[in-house]
């Protein structure tokens, strides 16, 4: 009941939502909804579409067509009134080389109009939470990129926003980086923040509450990691353990009955209608061709495997002109 | 608008400023290395130099003398006035350069044996121009003098030099370039301090990508540009500071005018530089165009066509019309008002008018055309 009403406003809510740049679409007519407090994943391969549709939703770009809010405020009039309310950390790093750490964070205290009290104190939370204590007084220049992305994401909630985007905020840093930006995300959607977050990691999107997977402009999964892996996953997948698996890919694909198969480093994960049927047919190829140091076993999908399979099923429902 | 925001931006800004010795040695040592450098004249050709007539006598004679200015390529009459009160605005006010005026028994005069003392008045501002001017007055005169002596054969005049030249310099009596040349110096480094450091600000920060970052937030267009305006503000005032003590100490030119109105002045004009180069750093995206944009669009244009280096007067008709366009052109003329006649804004009030128009305009420019957006 709680929940329920604490989940029943949305905070962000998008209707057949596009973007082209001239003749190319960028993001063909998406809907979805983001509840609030919700850590919200928005999945994609490169190109996709994730930053467009973040830099939208942000007030950044102005949709071409369709209709949508974010914290109550309409996308397409009331950009300036979103940004008072958000919080939003761009891909590319964005703070300034030739600034300190404490200079950056001072100048985003000013431009968010923190009293000189609060900024004192966020000074302190945001520099402790990121762990960066030691570069305080160091320019930001100086910093390895995860010290960096750290930096940024402690900027972008200075002040204290109820919705964050925050666009491929751990690509290209160390795990520990990674580590700790999931905790500080976890912990301000504890707090009834709301997190949309873009990412190519598939393995990251475990963490979050719900997703969608965007790929060339269109949504085309979409749902929390269990029904991503049970509702919307219909085939099933079998782990197949191989001598010199890479050069098997290509012939398990050709097997009646197999979708697809992919390496996953030292395993072949492969797509198939019917695990029973499945695992016959890739057992009887192994049989024929002599080998004997094989297995095959049925695995609950991850959520790589329905990626990965979604997105050939969208290939083969749409072939390229 | 608020406070605080401009003040993070103008400060932030500040900052970089300073960590940026290239840019900060630029808007530093501008003045100095232009002022040193113009020290020295430059050298002009004049055509068209602005002539009022007074012609007190009116007769045959003296009709036939200014004739001879008349058929010059190097004079152009403005008009024919009677007052000296007259005359004396049209020196004030710049419209013309040299005055010349006849004495009442110039015909008289002439058939008797005394020389006629035809006076000139000369605006000494533009030394080299002034110099040329006169040199080209001396030469028609004595043209005129030599018709005379030789058709005396036939009359009784005995007298080699029918008409002396009463020559009276005003403003810059003794013809130092740099007294003119350091005022017009004034508009032309604020312009560069504009073109080379202003429009690269809000370019920078797109390439950088800072800009992505920055509007995402609540921060107003307003807020911004005022803010990035503040610090070249700052430095264009020091700038200008420092070019009045070089010119006074160092080259010992004298400001007569009114050193408030100096300061009024140019902070007015700097307003306008710099939000222009602001606007051009917003409209062009990337340091490399801004900074073409800047010089083409700015700098050239304020060298070449503010009167500056060339006499607006001695243009062709077409260009003397862009001149027009041109906002250094009124500030230069303002700044030497101020410098060498002690006449300014209250004399010079359209010129004024314009740089204020100038200034209004194009800070209104600026913010407006700010967009928080991608693209
Ligand atoms: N301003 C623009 N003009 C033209 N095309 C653009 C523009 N911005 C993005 N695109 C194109 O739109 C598509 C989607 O870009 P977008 O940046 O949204 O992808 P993305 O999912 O964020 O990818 P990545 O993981 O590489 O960041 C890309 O093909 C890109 O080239
Ligand atoms: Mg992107």
């Amino acid at each position: 009941m709680n929940q329920q009403s604490q989940y029943s406003e949305a905070a962000v809510k998008v209707e057949n939502l596009e973007k082209t740049f001239g003749a190319f679409t960028a993001v063909n007519r998406i809907s979805f909804e983001v509840k609030k407090g919700e850590i919200f994943g928005f999945l994609g391969p490169n190109g996709a579409g994730k930053s467009t549709t973040i830099r939208m939703l942000c007030g950044l770009l102005t949709p071409t067509s369709g209709a949508g809010t974010v914290g109550g405020f309409n996308i397409m009039k009331d950009q300036e009134l979103i940004k008072q309310h958000i919080g939003y950390m761009s891909q590319k790093f964005s703070l300034y080389d030739d600034l300190t750490v404490e200079e950056n964070i001072e100048f985003y205290s000013g431009i968010y109009r923190l009293s000189k009290k609060e900024k004192e104190e966020r000074m302190e939370e945001v520099i402790k939470q990121a762990g960066i204590e030691d570069f305080r007084k160091n320019l930001t220049r100086a910093l390895s990129g995860g010290w960096k992305q750290r930096l940024a994401l402690g900027c972008a909630i200075l002040h204290k926003p109820n919705i964050i985007f925050l666009d491929e905020p751990t690509s290209g840093v160390d795990p520990i980086t990674r580590a700790n930006f999931w905790s500080i995300i976890k912990e301000m959607a504890g707090r009834g923040v709301t997190v949309f977050v873009t990412t190519h990691y598939m393995d990251e999107a475990e963490n979050c509450d719900r997703m969608t997977l965007i790929y060339k402009g269109t949504i085309i999964a979409m749902g929390t990691p269990e029904e991503m892996k049970t509702d919307i996953m219909k085939d099933d997948i079998l782990e197949v353990r191989v001598p010199g698996a890479d050069e098997w890919i290509d012939k398990l694909e050709s097997l009646p009955g197999v979708k697809d198969a992919a390496l996953f480093s030292t395993t072949i994960h492969t797509v198939v209608e019917n695990a029973k049927i499945g695992s016959a047919s890739i057992e009887a190829a192994f049989k024929m061709a002599g080998v004997k140091d094989y297995s095959v076993n049925k695995i609950r999908p991850s959520l790589e495997d329905v990626f990965v399979s979604s997105i050939e099923k969208y290939d083969k429902e749409h072939p390229a002109k | 608008m608020n406070l605080k925001r401009v003040r993070a931006i103008a400060n932030k800004e500040y900052i970089q400023i300073i960590r940026d010795p290239r840019s900060l040695a630029l808007g530093l040592l501008i003045p100095v290395i232009l002022i040193v450098l113009f020290g020295y004249a430059l050298s002009l050709d004049i055509k068209d130099v602005p002539l009022a007539i007074w012609d007190q006598d009116n007769t045959k004679a003296s009709v036939d003398f200014i004739l001879n200015f008349k058929n010059s390529e190097y004079f152009r009459i403005i008009g024919y006035y009677d007052n000296y009160r007259n005359l004396e605005r049209l020196l004030n006010y710049g419209r013309t350069m040299m005055v010349l005026v006849l004495p009442k028994d110039f015909s008289r005069y002439l058939y008797s044996n005394q020389s006629v003392p035809v006076q000139l008045i000369l605006d000494g501002s533009d030394s080299n121009t002034a110099t040329i001017a006169l040199g080209y007055a001396q030469s028609v005169v004595q043209q005129y003098n030599d018709k005379l002596f030789r058709k005396s054969s036939q009359t009784n005049l005995v007298n080699s030099q029918p008409i002396s030249l009463d020559q009276r310099v005003w403003f810059n009596q003794d013809f130092e370039s740099k007294n003119f040349i350091v005022p017009g110096l004034i508009a032309i480094i604020m312009m560069i301090i504009a073109a080379l450091l202003t429009s690269l600000t809000v370019a920078r920060e797109w390439e950088r990508g800072t800009m992505e970052q920055l509007i995402s937030t609540p921060v107003r267009s307003s807020e911004l540009i005022i803010g990035k305006f503040l610090p070249y503000f700052a430095i264009g005032m020091i700038d200008l500071v420092i070019s009045v003590i070089l010119g006074r100490f160092v080259f010992f030119v004298p400001l007569r005018g009114s050193l408030i109105q100096l300061f009024i002045m140019s902070a007015l004009f700097l307003t306008g530089a710099l939000s222009l180069g602001i606007f051009i750093s917003t409209v062009a995206k990337s340091q490399l165009m801004a900074s073409q944009m800047a010089i083409l669009t700015s700098f050239l244009p304020t060298f070449l066509l503010s009167g500056f280096t060339y006499e607006i007067f001695n243009m062709p008709q077409a260009v003397q019309a862009v001149t027009y366009l041109i906002p250094a052109r009124y500030f230069i003329k303002i700044l030497r008002g101020i410098y060498l006649k002690d006449i300014g804004m209250f004399e010079l009030w359209p010129e004024a008018t314009c740089l204020m128009v100038f200034s209004v305009l194009m800070s209104r420019l600026a913010i407006h055309k700010f967009k928080k957006k991608i693209l």
